[in-house]
């Protein structure tokens, strides 16, 4: 069953599930995940060469017949950020980047100034920019204004495992983007992934919800059907919520089960009662 | 000739590339990338490039992350 695919700057993912690298104890728990995620993007870092850690997380990657998604983790300033894009652009042959640009270092959240800044140069020089942002649907406007190919709203704090904790500014962002909405962070398990789905969200990124679970494989393949199961919802056409029942099953043919003693075919009781029965609608 | 790289003062060859990733026991030189003073260093023009005394230089790659 097809419920079409995600459309990111001219590109077709049929997976709506987006893969983070970060925070897996090894490589091959890591392939494990990517396997059983069926994610077709996965994130990476840039870091400094270090020989003594060699080992190919590009290598896995493709092996998983996924394309590489490089970001901009842990930059702070716009100028970091740019100049991380342009290394990720030489060396992974890509001119897509995720770009984080980093406000805070508690909360992970983003410096929306550095951010804007960095986003609007690197479109300008062609990158195709997906930023990490907050649930401020005014920075998400002016990131999609700038040029920005998708934008990706945290749920909550990157690794805080907390679920969506605006939902509200979310249904903003939602309604007002016309760019693809991909949450980014902060999801702590399946029902949270399902629940940004059945919001309207395009996609999901997801790092560690999966690398830190206790069976990371088993969790990837959860949200990989946590997330379609969100997507077929979103679709479906949800019934509204109501303070009231609304009864399943209709009145008509009800049997009746009061007792006729005398067999007269009519209730028992006195005549007037028996003269103006109650109807069967105000059962 | 002595260069800061990856954050380390360490002695290269010569002012070549080639010998920026001999001191990295890089093999080859996929996946990579390389900033020299806050520059990024495009590809292209690797095999021309002479890399001077003192000169900030970062190699990066692709890790886990994100």
């Amino acid at each position: 069953m097809s419920t079409g695919s995600l459309q990111i700057a001219g590109k077709s993912l049929r997976s709506r599930l987006i893969f983070g690298t970060g925070g897996f104890m090894s490589l091959s728990i890591m392939e494990a995940a990517l396997e059983a995620s069926g994610a077709e993007l996965a994130t990476v870092a840039m870091r400094r060469v270090d020989p003594k850690s060699p080992g190919s997380v590009l290598d896995l990657i493709s092996k998983a017949g996924c394309e590489v998604l490089p970001n901009t983790a842990g930059c702070y300033t716009a100028r970091d950020a740019v100049l991380t894009a342009k290394l990720a652009r030489e060396a992974l042959q890509t001119n897509w980047i995720k770009l984080e640009v980093i406000g805070d270092d508690r909360t992970l959240f983003p410096d929306g100034t550095e951010l804007l800044r960095a986003a609007a140069e690197l479109v300008d020089e062609g990158f195709v920019v997906l930023p990490y942002t907050s649930d401020d649907p005014v920075l998400a406007r002016r990131l999609e204004e700038t040029g920005c190919s998708a934008i990706m709203p945290l749920g909550s704090p990157i690794g805080s495992g907390s679920g969506i904790r605006n939902p509200y500014n979310l249904a903003i962002i939602l309604e007002q983007t016309s760019v693809p909405v991909i949450l980014d962070a902060g999801i702590g398990t399946a029902s949270d992934a399902t629940v940004a789905m059945e919001m309207g969200c395009d996609g999901i990124l997801l790092a560690s919800s999966i690398s830190r679970a206790k069976d990371p494989e088993q969790m990837a393949r959860a949200m990989r059907l946590a997330v379609e199961a969100g997507r077929l919802a979103n679709l479906s056409g949800r019934i509204p919520r109501r303070l009231y029942a609304e009864a399943s099953t209709p009145a008509e043919g009800l049997p009746d089960f009061e007792m006729d003693g005398d067999g007269d075919g009519r209730r028992a009781g006195t005549q007037e009662e028996n003269d103006s029965p109650p109807t069967r609608s105000q059962r | 000739m002595k260069v800061l790289l990856n954050g380390e003062t360490v002695e290269i060859a010569d002012g070549t590339v080639v010998a920026v990733l001999n001191a990295l026991d890089l093999v080859k030189a996929d996946g990579i990338a390389l900033a020299i003073d806050g520059e990024v260093v495009p590809r292209s023009t690797w095999t021309d490039l002479k890399i001077a005394p003192g000169q900030r230089i970062e190699v990066v790659r692709a890790v886990q992350g994100g």
